[in-house]
């Protein structure tokens, strides 16, 4: 175990780079790799370090690392690649094509707000335009989240009771540019924790078998449904990830979804990524106020894990923070949670587009608005400038 | 080894590969250049073993639908602008573990010419161990018959229902630009020296590319048994030519045309992709001799 002061995307790159070698005893590692702001750190420090059997293909677009990846992957080797905003838009095709080839690839993912107009800021509307990819989606809060739950999707990717990619998200500068101490394990215990990947379809020399060619309506129907199925059981899988992941590393990984001061709240805000740090401390202040407030941040976007959700939300009065827009719908994540049985209609916020900094004072009137309100309404924009 | 009968008098030799990469049951249309083609390739594999990554084309709707498949390899699909990258991650992982794997590329004009084309061009500048193939029929003729960047001056698809009004890319200008090991065009029409550009492709290490005119009877308005003889009258005439490029500078040329206007007429004739605007067969020559003129410079300078 060392404890390195990085920034969230060296600590992506450190984290990769620690499964890759721990596959040097199987078929190796691969990756394929475009720079984009604000991931770029990421793949450079990812084209420095030294992978035992692992190779860097620099290429000419998101598509195409996509694309080397599923390369790879078919071969049998482990994968990484990192990217951001109008690069997964750019790799959109073969996201999908990952996840329908059923390939454990691993995906960092800089949330950064979509163009034009430019912006580089932070925003989650770039991966959750991928939430129907087939691919697990997990939202991080701090530098030690990213490089955790990178290693965790290794896990849960090669599972063979799932077989499905993981995208592992952080937000643009908050963390890809903020340097925190950061606890990395030694190779050894990577090692254990991560045995060398044995994928079931890759190809083998001259086994006929053809991947990916027509498939009718009766054949495709089976495949969707498995697919769906595969990916529902990340929620069972997460929990023996956890146990393998304390006793591999003496550390606990996150819960798919992670409460605060929930016991005995009347309200509670939910939200993603680094936006739940200062909802956090606005609920603090809200319950020093005698506010009975409490906070809920959401990890697992996909699978999307409804039944937590609705044991940790009946009974409660719900707002959702979102620093995302589907234009013409309000939240995305507040959309979703508006399917979750048997809890009330939650109240959509949308904050912090573009970047802005959503500050405690910006949670602390969402709050007392929630506090105030009878029964939702329409998304309310908040704007924090 | 199987039944096949053998291909334009070609003998079997020990290049053969025991299993056809084509095999029976496939839908490809009769005459079809690149069923034609992947024949070819079969007698120039011998015992390697081979990893095809196939876009989105004809060639990977032909073998079949899921769980079955007419190909005799391992066959991925890719995307259709991917075939150049996914095969990349195959050749490297080949590499990372010592296989002896050739990691070939069989993609038609529209997934190189077009929406491929950057990718192609990045692994080819990125030197990648793989045999590209475009067997070109000069349409997206898996959608029905649309143009591409490969159709030919005057031709009429249906989205250039009175014939289309600028030339064809020069692709093998394009791969020899970048400077690969090995660019080459292959007629079918001659397939002693496609079989001997195949086994030389897959013998060679880096980036290879070879191009191959496919007829396409459904497309190019022709009968299906005429498409060999197509191929034959486009190398004739001067307006397929027939060569090799090595290392992006010296050029061979393989087959001498005889830029006859009976071969060129008569290739015209053959097909009614060209009756909706009868190109001006003079005008039509003048530019084959001129582009022949160049071929000659670089065949005779290398650059």
């Amino acid at each position: 175990m060392s404890e390195e002061l990085v920034s969230g995307n060296h600590a992506a790159a450190l984290a990769a780079t620690l499964a890759a070698r721990a596959n040097r005893g199987g078929r190796g590692f691969g990756s394929g790799v475009y720079p984009i702001t604000p991931q770029t750190e990421c793949v450079e420090l990812l084209c420095r370090l030294p992978i035992e059997k692992g190779h860097v293909v620099r290429v000419e677009s998101e598509h195409s690392a996509m694309a080397v990846c599923m390369g790879f992957s078919f071969a049998g080797a482990r994968t990484f690649t990192a990217s951001s905003s109008n690069g997964l838009a750019y790799m959109a095709e073969n996201v999908f094509s990952a996840g329908l080839y059923r390939l454990p690839i691993v995906m960092m993912a800089v949330n950064r707000t979509l163009g034009p107009p430019w912006n580089i800021w932070a925003e989650h509307g770039d991966t959750l335009m991928l939430r129907d990819a087939g691919w697990i989606q997990l939202y991080c809060e701090d530098n030690q989240e990213v490089a955790d739950t990178i290693l965790a999707a290794y896990r849960l990717a090669e599972d063979r009771r799932i077989l499905l990619p993981a995208l592992v998200c952080q937000d643009a500068f908050f963390l890809s540019h903020a340097m925190a101490r950061t606890s990395l394990p030694e190779q050894a215990a990577v090692d254990a924790f991560l045995p060398p990947l044995d994928l079931p379809h890759r190809l083998l020399p001259d086994v006929p078998r053809t991947i990916g060619g027509l498939d009718w309506p009766r054949e495709n129907e089976v495949h969707r449904r498995e697919l769906h199925e595969a990916l529902a059981r990340v929620e069972e899988v997460y929990g023996e990830v956890q146990a393998a992941f304390a006793k591999s590393f003496g550390r606990a990984l996150a819960d798919p979804i992670v409460p605060y001061r929930l016991d005995d709240a009347e309200i509670v805000l939910v939200s993603m990524g680094t936006t739940a740090a200062t909802v956090r401390a606005a609920v603090d202040e809200a319950r020093s106020r005698g506010i009975r407030a409490g906070a809920l941040r959401v990890r697992l976007f996909r699978p999307f894990p409804e039944r937590r959700l609705a044991a940790a939300l009946a009974g409660r009065k719900i707002g959702v923070l979102d620093r995302d827009l589907c234009p013409g719908l309000g939240g995305i994540l507040w959309a979703e949670l508006r399917g979750v049985p048997g809890i009330s209609p939650a109240q959509g916020y949308v904050a912090g587009l573009g970047g802005g900094d959503i500050r405690p004072e910006h949670v602390a009137g969402i709050l007392d608005d929630l506090r105030a309100r009878s029964k939702a309404t329409e998304p309310v924009f908040v704007e924090v400038g | 080894m199987s039944a096949e009968p053998l291909l334009s008098g070609l003998p079997h030799s020990a290049l053969d590969r025991a299993e056809p990469i084509l095999r029976a049951g496939n839908t490809n249309c009769g005459g079809c250049g690149m069923s034609v083609g992947l024949q070819l390739l079969r007698h120039a594999i011998a015992g390697r073993p081979v990893q095809i990554v196939i876009p989105a084309s004809c060639a990977i709707v032909a073998p079949g639908a899921f769980p079955f498949s007419a190909y005799g390899a391992p066959v991925i699909a890719s995307t259709f602008a991917s075939a150049a990258a996914m095969a990349t991650g195959l050749a490297h992982a080949a590499r990372l573990n010592g296989e002896a794997t050739r990691v070939i590329c069989w993609a038609g004009d529209g997934g190189t010419y077009d929406i491929g084309m950057a990718t192609l061009s990045a692994a080819a500048e990125r030197d990648e161990d793989l045999l590209y193939v475009c067997y070109d029929n000069e349409i997206y003729g898996n959608t029905g018959g649309q143009r591409s960047s490969a159709t030919p001056r005057f031709a009429a698809t249906t989205t250039t229902p009175e014939g289309k009004p600028v030339d064809k890319k020069d692709i093998i200008a394009i791969l020899a630009a970048h400077r690969v090991p090995y660019a080459a065009t292959l007629s079918l029409a001659h397939p002693e020296d496609a079989v001997r550009k195949f086994a030389f492709a897959l013998a060679e290490t880096g980036f290879r590319f070879l191009h191959l005119l496919s007829p396409c009877p459904t497309g190019w308005k022709s009968e299906s048994a005429d498409s060999v003889e197509l191929v034959r009258l486009a190398v004739r005439s001067g307006l397929f030519p027939v060569l090799e490029v090595f290392g992006g500078r010296r050029t061979v040329v393989n087959v001498e045309p005889d830029f006859s206007a009976e071969a060129l007429e008569r290739y015209l004739a053959l097909q009614g992709r060209f009756r909706k605007a009868p190109p001006d067969t003079g005008v039509l020559r003048a530019a084959v001799l001129a582009r022949w003129e160049e071929l000659r410079r670089k065949a005779r300078d290398p650059a």
